[in-house]
């Protein structure tokens, strides 16, 4: 019998392609993912079993661990008219360029009456050294906040402006802190508004999941 | 493409006495880089889920005069106080002097669940709590945010309707029995 030569095939696979794929698809969930904005401030949110997504532009109220307050306006449209609405009624006769300035502040965290001082620094202070928007009974400067947020909405869908109203804290931010945010949002006649949580699956066997409407 | 090693060695022959240098393959093990790919794959997936962040919903009352103020049945009240270091009291219906000793408990984040799905089911109306049911929440000064946010989550796990719970300013007599309760248990 004559021998038969089988040739000998390698068991090795390419894995050009699939790493070509891999990385394709690594590349896909980079820069499809939404950045998360930038956390200027550490703040550990709470948890909830509220599934609603938290919306991207939004009325921002942050409340640190050492109970500073801080205002992002997220709304690009309404921000400039946030401001200055801000500035006239409060009386602050800030200039143009000033004004310019602290519209592309992210964060508003500085007493009002600090406002143009650190406006015309030579360089911009960081959220974290800020001083906070003050909330105290006495001066509920965030009142004055949330009343030129009103006025820049006034006239429009209510349902617009709560959707996009948030408060994120610090979990172990005091309970007065908050207090005093809800005052300022209720002397303004805001009732309605979100707290920014984290997702929390609900626990088996909770009323809530038997009736399995997880709804806000 | 595809990678064959069939190089049956010796195919040239470069004459006796010199040696075979053996070519080296310029392929490289790509196993090991396809491997990272879907791991990093794997944590950005899980990474970007996570953390997104929810929104809960909150509805204030207003302002109220207090001939406006809403009646409801002592008996199907619960009142949950929130303390300071996690701790949770409550009592049911109102506090007297006589009975505060006995009605006024504490308990904490992990047992408060049962309590409140027990009170919930102990005033029913049919399948559903009865209308007259309401849990008052007040917290203390020195309970944190997470804690406000915990008990109105606790709330929606055990499926208590909007309008049957309300956060309400502590009065002096609560936060007086929560301070001596608070000396009691030994919490600083």
């Amino acid at each position: 019998m004559p021998k038969v030569k089988l040739p000998r095939k390698s068991t090795i696979v390419d894995m050009t392609a699939m790493c070509d794929v891999a990385f394709l698809l690594l590349t896909f969930f980079i820069l499809a993912t939404k950045q998360k904005p930038p956390e200027v401030l550490a703040v550990k949110t709470p948890t909830s079993v509220s599934a609603t997504a938290a919306p991207d532009e939004s009325i921002l109220i942050t409340m640190t661990k050492e109970g500073k307050v801080f205002l992002m306006l997220g709304d690009k449209t309404k921000k400039d008219k946030i401001i200055d609405d801000f500035n006239t009624t409060r009386g602050l006769q800030l200039t143009t360029s000033e004004l310019n300035k602290l519209k592309k502040m992210e964060f508003i965290g500085l007493p009002a009456n600090m406002l143009k001082s650190a406006l015309n620094l030579p360089r911009e202070i960081p959220a974290t050294e800020m001083a906070g928007i003050p909330i105290d009974t006495a001066n509920n400067e965030l009142t004055y906040w949330m009343r030129s947020v009103t006025n820049a909405y006034a006239g429009e869908d209510e349902r617009k402006l709560q959707e996009m109203l948030l408060v994120k804290g610090d979990g172990e931010t005091l309970y007065p802190i908050f207090d005093k945010v809800k005052r300022a949002f209720k002397a303004n006649d805001l009732l309605k508004f979100r707290i920014v949580t984290e997702g929390e699956q609900v626990p088996l066997g909770s009323e809530l999941y038997k009736t399995g409407k997880v709804k806000e | 493409m595809a990678e064959m090693d069939v190089s049956s060695g010796g195919s040239h022959k470069k004459g006796p006495g010199v040696k075979k240098s053996k070519k080296l393959s310029t392929r490289v093990d790509l196993t090991p880089m396809v491997d990272l790919g879907f791991l990093l794959i794997t944590f950005f997936v899980f990474t970007t889920t996570m953390a997104q962040s929810t929104a809960m919903k909150m509805n204030e009352p207003k302002d109220d005069k207090v001939e406006d103020q809403m009646k409801v049945k002592e008996s199907a009240v619960m009142t949950i106080l929130l303390g300071k270091e996690n701790q949770v009291y409550y009592y049911y219906g109102s506090l007297t002097e006589d009975n505060a000793s006995e009605n006024f408990k504490s308990t904490n984040f992990k047992e408060i669940r049962k309590l409140i799905r027990d009170k919930r089911n102990s005033v029913p109306d049919g399948d559903k709590p009865s209308s007259d049911l309401m849990y008052i929440i007040k917290s203390d000064d020195e309970s944190t945010f997470k804690n406000s946010i915990d008990i109105l989550d606790e709330m929606a796990i055990c499926a208590v309707p909007s309008g049957h719970y309300a956060v309400v300013d502590m009065s002096d007599s609560e936060l007086n029995l929560i301070k001596l309760t608070e000396q009691a248990n030994g919490i600083k």
